[in-house]
């Protein structure tokens, strides 16, 4: 039944990494075929319906009498059973999709044992990700933005805040949305069955860049989890070449420090994306542009005209600042 | 004829007839040329045609913000338009289709047709009738001037707080919106009112509940939707509008307010709004497919019972709004059940048109194909409506492309066409003039065509993971292709929509011969000619089945005793419509339009001081004092029979 859904998308050819229809996730193929259910009573009601229409309108119409309405109610008659077997088909139908609704409910809200291995706070903020990786130890816990880690097969406990207004977490692979709202704590959990990378968008309507602000979502092994979570809870290295060390000397002491950190510099600020491994990143400003050098050097140079509206401003770099902070960045692996 | 002696009035009837009667009634009903009566004028059919033209328009404007908007997501990542100028651009879109062209529209047919409908000379409380629709105008006017000021609204037209509150939107913008939303929330309440009046007491004698035309029952159902909705968004509105200019807080999180009671107040309206949109067109295709079916539409009992039903489940089921909200899952099941329920009302009447066909001898005339087209179009949207019922495929489905096709069905399908296929239907009773039926067709097959082609491929750039309401998109999603056709679609459907304009204003330039009953239809609205006297009826008609002008070919039995020297209504009783009081009805007069030049300028400086409520306050009292100031004893008096 999983192969059915891309079926009914002809236009579609194959799964992408935002895609309903990739079932990458326990929810996301319970979602699936409870889709499929749907579609194949959804589309025998249209079939019937667009069967009767059809028929009333190329059936040869008797030439009765002359005038209208004769007799009307009177020929109503021969339609009762049919409008109440009709009435009935469609209660069945409903009845047969609304106990489906709610196994399915049902077994995507069944809660993963009790051993709570990864626990996950999302704050959502106008428009990018702060990302907690939770551990009762203080010292292990990790924190990121625009992207999570996954391990496969090993259910992720989520809570979602958010720190200004109403956003949506959404990865569409692996389940459906849940709204992130402030003055609320909502919690949402995600089973990835598949390795592989996803992306994830703010799905409801947060302000000017609501169609950049997206999530990018690594499901791995648990080996290559563990590595990345070990790599994650390194500091920043020293910077090792001069103008690296120029660059370092300006994030740490100029503007960028007053809203972000770095951890392992004095760069501690709480209310911008953290940078400690931000060159080992996919994207950059929330999954706007690939991880490159070139758009790096846009987006540090002008991330008004990269990003319109976002709240990081423009600083104002000279070229040679610009070079040593760039160089200094890539080194944040 | 001479002048009646003694104390008797001049009543229609008996000795007054034909041509004498047509110039005295017209005396005192008509509205004669000049600026000042087309100001001061409460002629229910003009104020519809006022009401009718101005939706058209903002139908235009908003129509011209969706091609903007086509073309700006026909590719990924286009520079074309500034995220900003696309936030206001949907923005505006939303908020004009739903308050200043869906709503206002299908009340303007209301207020047109039911007078005719139910055979009275006017509509109750006509000067509040001239009176909406100036405050409507205001509205609409406001909103368009500032979005051409760059000061549009720009948080959607749902404006979810606290997006819309006052930290994230800033300036005027959202204001504008929140105070455009009190002008149509008080033009929407007041033609409802007269609706409900109009309807309940003034039914020609005979014409008892069990008797009203379709329509009608569906303007009743409404009306009182639009009663029992309005004031919930205009309690959130007011909300809004007092955290913003007077620092309220009652949905801040941080002072104890909620974020989310907006979103329950809003869809507690809004929800049931869509249905106040759908429900006319529900009318209009029963209407056009008795008369081109040549048979009266299967299972009256079965279709009131079906449209009063939907307006009752219809308050029940806002939470499928707020499935992500992360609310309790036991209230969400009902929630479920009561939206999937709407499937067995809507199934019972897509049943009885298609029976009808089937049991009738269909003309498939424009008007019929709008209906075909409806039923397609509609029953799709109402089947990807049962899946968006569903809390599971919901919380996938929610807020992304597949939910912009689903209401689009509906919508356009579903009130859209049936209003085109019922602006052609009565046409020639609006203007007395007939649209041709071969651009008709050729407008019919390019509007059905166009629409599916923007709007199906929705559906699949929704599943492919397209959120709604983002200006762009990135390349290599699998999006491109959709939403080219999405575009390509949306023109086509935009030149259908020039087509039929341009049928209508050629139309417009012909010779009034419709004749007054062109379709040989069934309905009172058939008896008077097209286009009717100021009067509407010249006797009141005797009803005595739901097909009037079938069973009574010859001859309309009449009741007479009105007088012709002054306005003056037959009252009848609420369900069996037996004679009851004759009433005098308002004259005309310019003191509607300026209380709502009064109020108008109260509420737009509402916008910027608080103390405006309190200022304004006076000029409007004064101008309602005016308006309502008693004007001698004129008490309804008991039928002669």
């Amino acid at each position: 039944m999983r192969r059915a859904l891309p079926l009914l998308l002809p236009l579609a050819g194959c799964d992408t990494v935002q895609s309903m229809t990739g079932g990458d996730g326990r929810q996301g193929a319970l979602f699936n075929d409870l889709f499929v259910i749907f579609a194949i009573v959804t589309l025998v009601m249209l079939a019937l319906v667009l069967t009767g229409l059809i028929a009333s309108i190329f059936r040869r119409h008797p030439a009765k009498s002359s005038v209208p309405g004769e007799n009307d109610e009177a020929r109503d008659a021969p339609f009762r059973p049919l409008l109440i077997g009709w009435v009935a088909l469609i209660a069945t139908g409903l009845l047969f999709l609304t106990t489906a609704t709610y196994l399915t409910d049902r077994a995507m809200q069944a809660r993963a044992p009790a051993n709570r291995l990864l626990e996950i706070e999302i704050t959502a903020n106008q428009w990018w990700w702060d990302i907690r990786y939770k551990s009762s130890k203080p010292w292990q816990t990790i924190r990121t933005a625009n992207e999570i880690h996954l391990p496969v097969g090993i259910p992720a406990r989520i809570t979602l805040k958010s720190n200004d207004v109403i956003h949506s977490f959404w990865v569409p692979n692996l389940a459906g949305k849940q709204d992130l709202i402030p003055g609320r704590r909502t919690d949402t959990v995600l089973e990835p069955k598949r390795i592989g990378v996803y992306r994830s968008q703010c799905a409801e309507f947060c302000g000017a860049q609501h169609a950049h602000m997206a999530l990018d979502v690594t499901v791995e092994s648990w080996a290559d989890f563990n590595a990345w979570r070990v790599r994650q809870l390194t500091p920043a290295p020293a910077p090792a070449t001069p103008l690296a060390l120029a660059g370092y000397n300006y994030v740490t002491t100029r503007e960028c420090a007053s809203c972000h950190a770095i951890a392992g510099t004095p760069a501690s600020a709480q209310v911008a994306p953290d940078l400690t491994h931000l060159a080992s990143r996919r994207s950059i400003a929330a999954g706007t542009f690939p991880m490159t050098r070139g758009h790096l050097y846009a987006w540090i140079a002008d991330p008004q005209g990269a990003k319109p509206g976002n709240n990081m401003p423009v600083v104002g770099l000279e070229p040679n600042e610009l070079h040593s902070v760039i160089a200094y960045l890539e080194t944040l692996k | 004829m001479s002048v009646m002696s003694g104390k008797e009035l001049p009543r229609d009837g008996r000795d007054l007839e034909g041509t004498e009667l047509h110039e005295r009634l017209e005396k005192t009903w008509g509205t004669p040329p000049g600026l000042w009566a087309w100001i001061s004028t409460v002629d229910h059919k003009r104020i519809s045609k006022r009401y009718i033209v101005t939706a058209l328009i903002f139908m235009l404007l908003g129509g011209i913000l969706s091609l903007v908007m086509r073309v700006q997501l026909a590719t990924p990542e286009s520079g074309l338009i500034t995220p900003d100028r696309y936030n206001q651009l949907f923005t505006m879109h939303g908020t004009t289709m739903m308050f200043l062209f869906a709503v206002p529209v299908m009340e303007a047919m209301a207020v047109f047709l039911v007078p005719l409908m139910i055979g009275t000379r006017a509509i109750s409380f006509p000067r509040l009738n001239a009176f909406s629709y100036w405050i409507y105008l205001a509205g609409g006017v406001l909103l368009w001037v500032a979005f051409i000021l760059n000061i549009g609204p720009d948080a959607g037209w749902f404006a979810y707080v606290p997006l819309s509150g006052p930290e994230y939107s800033p300036g005027k913008r959202t204001d504008i919106w929140a105070q455009m939303v009190t002008f149509t929330e008080v033009a929407a309440l007041a033609v409802s009112v007269e609706l409900v009046a109009t309807i309940l007491k003034q039914r020609a004698p005979g014409m008892t509940l069990s008797r009203m035309p379709l329509f009608v029952w569906v303007s009743l159902v409404t009306s009182f939707m639009v009663i029992f909705s309005m004031p919930s968004v205009a309690l959130t509105s007011g909300f809004l509008l007092s955290d913003r200019l007077v620092g309220t807080q009652f949905f801040n999180p941080y002072e104890h307010g909620d974020a989310l009671l907006w979103q329950h107040l809003f869809w507690f309206f809004g929800h049931p709004e869509v249905y106040i949109i759908f429900l006319p067109g529900v009318g209009f295709v029963s209407h056009i497919v008795e008369t081109f079916c040549r048979r009266s539409v299967l299972f009256y009992p079965a279709m009131v019972l079906a449209v009063v039903s939907i307006g009752l489940l219809a308050f029940g089921l806002w939470v499928h709004h707020m499935f992500a909200t992360g609310l309790p899952r036991l209230g969400y099941a009902f929630y479920t059940a009561a939206s999937m329920a709407v499937a067995i009302p809507s199934g019972v009447q897509v049943f009885c048109w298609i029976a009808t066909m089937w049991d009738g001898r269909p003309r498939f005339d424009t008007p019929l194909l709008y209906v075909v087209g409806f039923i397609f179009t509609f029953v799709i949207g109402g089947l990807t409506g049962v899946m968006l019922a569903s809390v599971p495929l919901d919380l996938q489905l929610h807020d992304t492309y597949f939910v912009v096709a689903h209401f689009h069905y509906v919508l356009i399908g579903g009130a859209v066409f049936p209003l085109l296929g019922a602006f052609t239907y009565w046409f020639p009773k609006f203007t007395g003039r007939m649209m041709s039926e071969r651009m008709g067709k050729w407008t019919f097959w390019t509007l059905f065509l166009g629409f599916q082609l923007a709007f199906a491929p929705m559906h699949w750039s929704g599943i492919l993971g397209m959120p709604r309401r983002v200006y762009t998109y990135p390349a290599g999603l699998g999006l491109e292709q959709t939403n080219m056709l999405s575009t390509v679609g949306a023109f086509a459907f935009a030149a259908g929509l020039f087509m039929f304009l341009e049928n209508a204003a050629v139309s417009l330039r012909r010779r009034a011969n419709a004749g007054s009953n062109p379709w040989d239809a069934s309905g009172l609205e058939w008896a008077v000619s097209s286009p009717p006297a100021s009067y509407n009826f010249a006797h009141i008609p005797v009803v005595s089945s739901r097909t009037p002008l079938w069973d009574n070919r010859d001859h309309l039995p009449v009741m007479t005793g009105l007088r012709v020297d002054d306005r003056e209504l037959l009252i009848t009783t609420v369900m069996e419509a037996k004679p009851d009081l004759r009433e005098p009805s308002p004259v005309p007069t310019a003191w509607p339009l300026i209380a709502a030049i009064a109020t108008t300028a109260m509420f737009i400086a509402s916008i910027f001081t608080p103390w405006a409520v309190v200022v304004g306050a006076v000029p409007t009292a004064a101008a309602l004092i005016a308006w309502f100031w008693p004007k001698g004893p004129e008490t309804p008096e008991p039928v002669i029979q």
